[in-house]
């Protein structure tokens, strides 16, 4: 029964990491400090489409119909809560409010297999090359949705030194969801709008690209 | 109801035993010398009377001209408390002898002040940055941190 | 033949399923069995203590609020019983009551959660989760009817609470109370008996006694290691003296002690709000406090016994509107040192389950 049961007293501790690991910390500060000088300006909105639906003539085919109603009925979404916005995001794949029935109640772990990135919480720059990671190994074609304040703009956090002032700095951004937390029918507007957006893309405009 | 023993006695046992290491003591505080916080804080452990066996917190203000670090003992069995206090008078590089080989619970909360406050612990088997990253240039919480 | 083997190191980095938030681990491995661990965090390092320093101390609730996101009600709690210590404000009667069932409501909700995602990280995919959710929608509703919010409540303030509760709060808050205890117990029917359940939390991740001393754990974990201490009968404040209720203790303190505890402690959570509701007088809800504050110069700490563990404020005036200094003593920081103790020769799936029993909020711990 001794051998069973695991966990111990006080006698062993303070012992020094079996693994070294100053070095790779300080490469990880380094990554961080290169990244607070290198995202100083935010990534303009992908708003190009508005504009191009009106001055494109043809309209869209039904091969493209086909492909947007099959993107935006089922979106993937990547677990990517930060901070408190993440507890919504949890209540609205709950059962009250169901965004399993927008096709969306599989939260993959994995970047590779999602394609929805929906940042809730407070960026700070210590996550911000983690997260720059996330969102460049997910798949084409590929939407982030920024929701509540910390994530729009900095939010309440917006003047202390570790805090990224939204996430617009760092990743290109669909759609926005302001909020301290939005509510979880609000992300569901939000979710809403992103699919009011994929049903106007074009894979004709997207090999132009 | 927890005791908040009165310092002054408190602090004629100390003087009795280490003397010259007690600056000054009123209500339930006693402001001691950095130099002898280990040996204190081994006695207020150790002795029956006393039994501090839980350190409830350790934090660190910056007075402009010198940094103080308090620390709260509680005892479990007889439900007393005290509140310790040293103060670093040397802003360059403050240092103070480590607690964490008595409580473990110290060991994060004195590498938080370490991060936050630049006070390093002589002693402490892990002392590098907790809450910012390797790199970070200054220490925030002091009065004089000028944000990039 | 023999065979040569090394220990590899795996990284459970900040983004993953069952690290409650923004937490990195970083395992020595050797085969499966963990030789070392070393616990990473700040990544949600907002720098509240700071910005607190900028602002004067009833906008300072707010950021009280975002601390461990979970439990609002009781962090704004602690601040606010910090401030009136300072400050030397006597809250009126009714004010005490209605913090006091806001508070054990709070607690209730919390550990639903804390039971729910420990049965994630156990293997029961989604459904006891799902369950918790229900019930604690119920809470939420609660709180809507109360101040407008789910989530982050900014209810309290120095001297009171912010606005007084609707007519059709009481009535509400019994019919919950009257039905929840059939739900945990329904609960409880399905998963106490559980084999599964049973054989992956007796036994593992034992914490004795001394240990969860040393290292300053406090909450749940503490007493299901045996120890008595909770701070509403070791310390009290407010008016917890008043009411009578028991402090279940485990004996063993493994993982299935503390998920005990937490079970119980709802249960006397919903006696609490039960003698408070019958005891609660009518009257004004705020004190008289001047608008602009200015405390007199000194410290105060103030501590509260968080669903979490221990949860205090310590505070510094030098007179003016704003704090000197505000230091926040978060459980969930200070328990994360147990997880180098316990995780250490154990195997991963264990592993994530102990780390699941510690029940730690990323915003407490990074602050």
């Amino acid at each position: 029964m001794e051998e069973e049961s695991t966990g111990m007293g006080v006698e062993d501790n303070s012992k020094p990491y079996i693994y070294p690991d100053i070095e790779l910390d300080k490469r990880e500060g380094e990554a961080i400090e290169a990244a607070r000088k290198l995202y100083k300006q935010p990534i303009a909105d992908s708003d190009s489409w508005l504009e191009e639906e009106i001055s494109r003539n043809i309209l869209l085919t039904t091969v493209d119909a086909l492909i947007n109603w099959s993107r935006r009925s089922s979106i993937w979404p990547v677990n990517s809560g930060l901070a408190c916005c993440a507890f919504e995001m949890i209540a609205t794949a709950a059962s009250r409010f169901d965004i399993s029935r927008f096709g969306m109640e599989i939260f993959r772990p994995s970047p590779r297999q999602a394609d929805l990135l929906i940042a809730c919480g407070t960026l700070t720059w210590k996550m911000a090359p983690t997260y720059k990671r996330i969102y460049e190994q997910m798949a084409e074609p590929k939407w982030v949705i920024a929701m509540g304040a910390c994530a729009i703009s900095g939010g309440l956090f917006r003047r202390s030194y570790s805090v990224v002032p939204g996430i617009n700095l760092i990743i290109p951004v669909d759609v926005y969801i302001p909020g301290c937390p939005p509510r979880p029918e609000a992300l569901l507007h939000g979710i809403q709008q992103l699919q009011e957006k994929i049903r106007h893309y074009s894979i004709a405009k997207k090999k132009e690209q | 109801m927890a005791l908040a023993l009165p310092a002054t006695e408190i602090s004629a046992k100390l003087e009795a035993q280490f003397p010259g290491s007690v600056v000054e003591s009123s209500g339930n505080t006693i402001v001691i010398k950095p130099e002898s916080t280990l040996q204190i804080a081994s006695f207020l452990k150790n002795t029956p009377d006393f039994d501090f066996d839980y350190v409830s917190f350790i934090t660190a203000v910056d007075y402009n001209t010198y940094f103080e670090l308090v620390y709260y003992l509680i005892s479990l069995k007889h439900n007393h408390t005290l509140t310790l206090k040293t103060r670093c008078t040397d802003r360059e590089n403050p240092s103070v002898p480590s607690v964490n080989s008595l409580w473990k619970g110290a060991d994060y909360q004195e590498r938080e002040v370490y991060d936050l406050m630049g006070i390093r612990f002589e002693g402490h088997p892990n002392l590098k940055r907790i809450l910012l990253w390797e790199g970070f240039q200054g220490y925030p919480l002091r009065k004089d941190f000028k944000p990039q | 033949m023999t065979f040569k083997t090394e220990s590899f190191v795996v990284n459970a980095g900040p983004q993953h399923p069952s690290t409650h938030g923004l937490f990195r681990m970083r395992f020595t491995l050797d085969g499966e069995v963990i030789q070392d661990v070393e616990p990473i965090f700040g990544y949600l390092h907002r720098g509240i203590e700071k910005l607190t320093e900028g602002l004067n101390y009833t906008q300072d609730i707010v950021f009280t609020d975002r601390l461990d996101y979970l439990t609002s009600m009781s962090n704004n709690h602690a601040y606010v019983l910090a401030v009136e210590k300072l400050a030397g404000i006597q809250v009126p009667e009714r004010t005490e009551y209605l913090r006091i069932i806001m508070t054990e409501l709070m607690r209730i909700a919390s550990h639903l959660m804390t039971v729910g995602f420990l049965l994630n990280e156990l293997g029961a995919f989604m459904t006891p989760l799902l369950y918790m959710f229900r019930e604690r929608e119920k809470i939420l509703d609660l709180f809507e009817m109360v101040c407008g919010q789910r989530l982050t409540y900014n209810y309290f303030r120095i001297g009171g609470v912010s606005q007084d509760v609707p007519e059709e709060f009481f009535p509400a808050v019994k019919k919950y109370i009257d039905s929840l205890p059939r739900f945990i117990a329904e609960y409880d029917q399905l998963l106490a008996e559980n084999e599964i359940l049973l054989m992956r939390t007796k036994n593992i991740g034992i914490l004795k006694p001394d240990a969860a001393v040393n290292c300053s754990v406090s909450g749940p974990v503490l007493r299901a290691s045996g120890v008595n201490w909770d701070i509403r009968k070791a310390d009290p404040y407010s008016i917890y003296d008043r009411f009578e209720f028991d402090v279940p203790t485990g004996s063993v303190g493994d993982v299935y002690d503390r998920y005990r505890m937490r079970i119980e402690e709802m249960h006397q959570s919903i006696r609490i709000i039960k003698q408070a509701m019958a005891q609660i007088p009518s009257g004004e809800i705020q004190a008289k406090v001047p608008r602009i504050l200015r405390p007199p110069k000194g410290e105060a700490y103030a501590h509260v016994e968080a669903p979490k563990g221990e949860l205090g404020f310590y505070i510094v005036s030098d007179g003016s509107t704003n704090p000197y200094r505000l230091h926040i003593r978060s459980s969930s920081f200070i328990n994360l040192r147990l997880l180098r103790e316990l995780m250490i020769g154990t195997k991963i799936a264990d592993a994530i389950v102990i780390f699941g029993s510690i029940d730690i909020c990323l915003g407490e711990v990074d602050r």
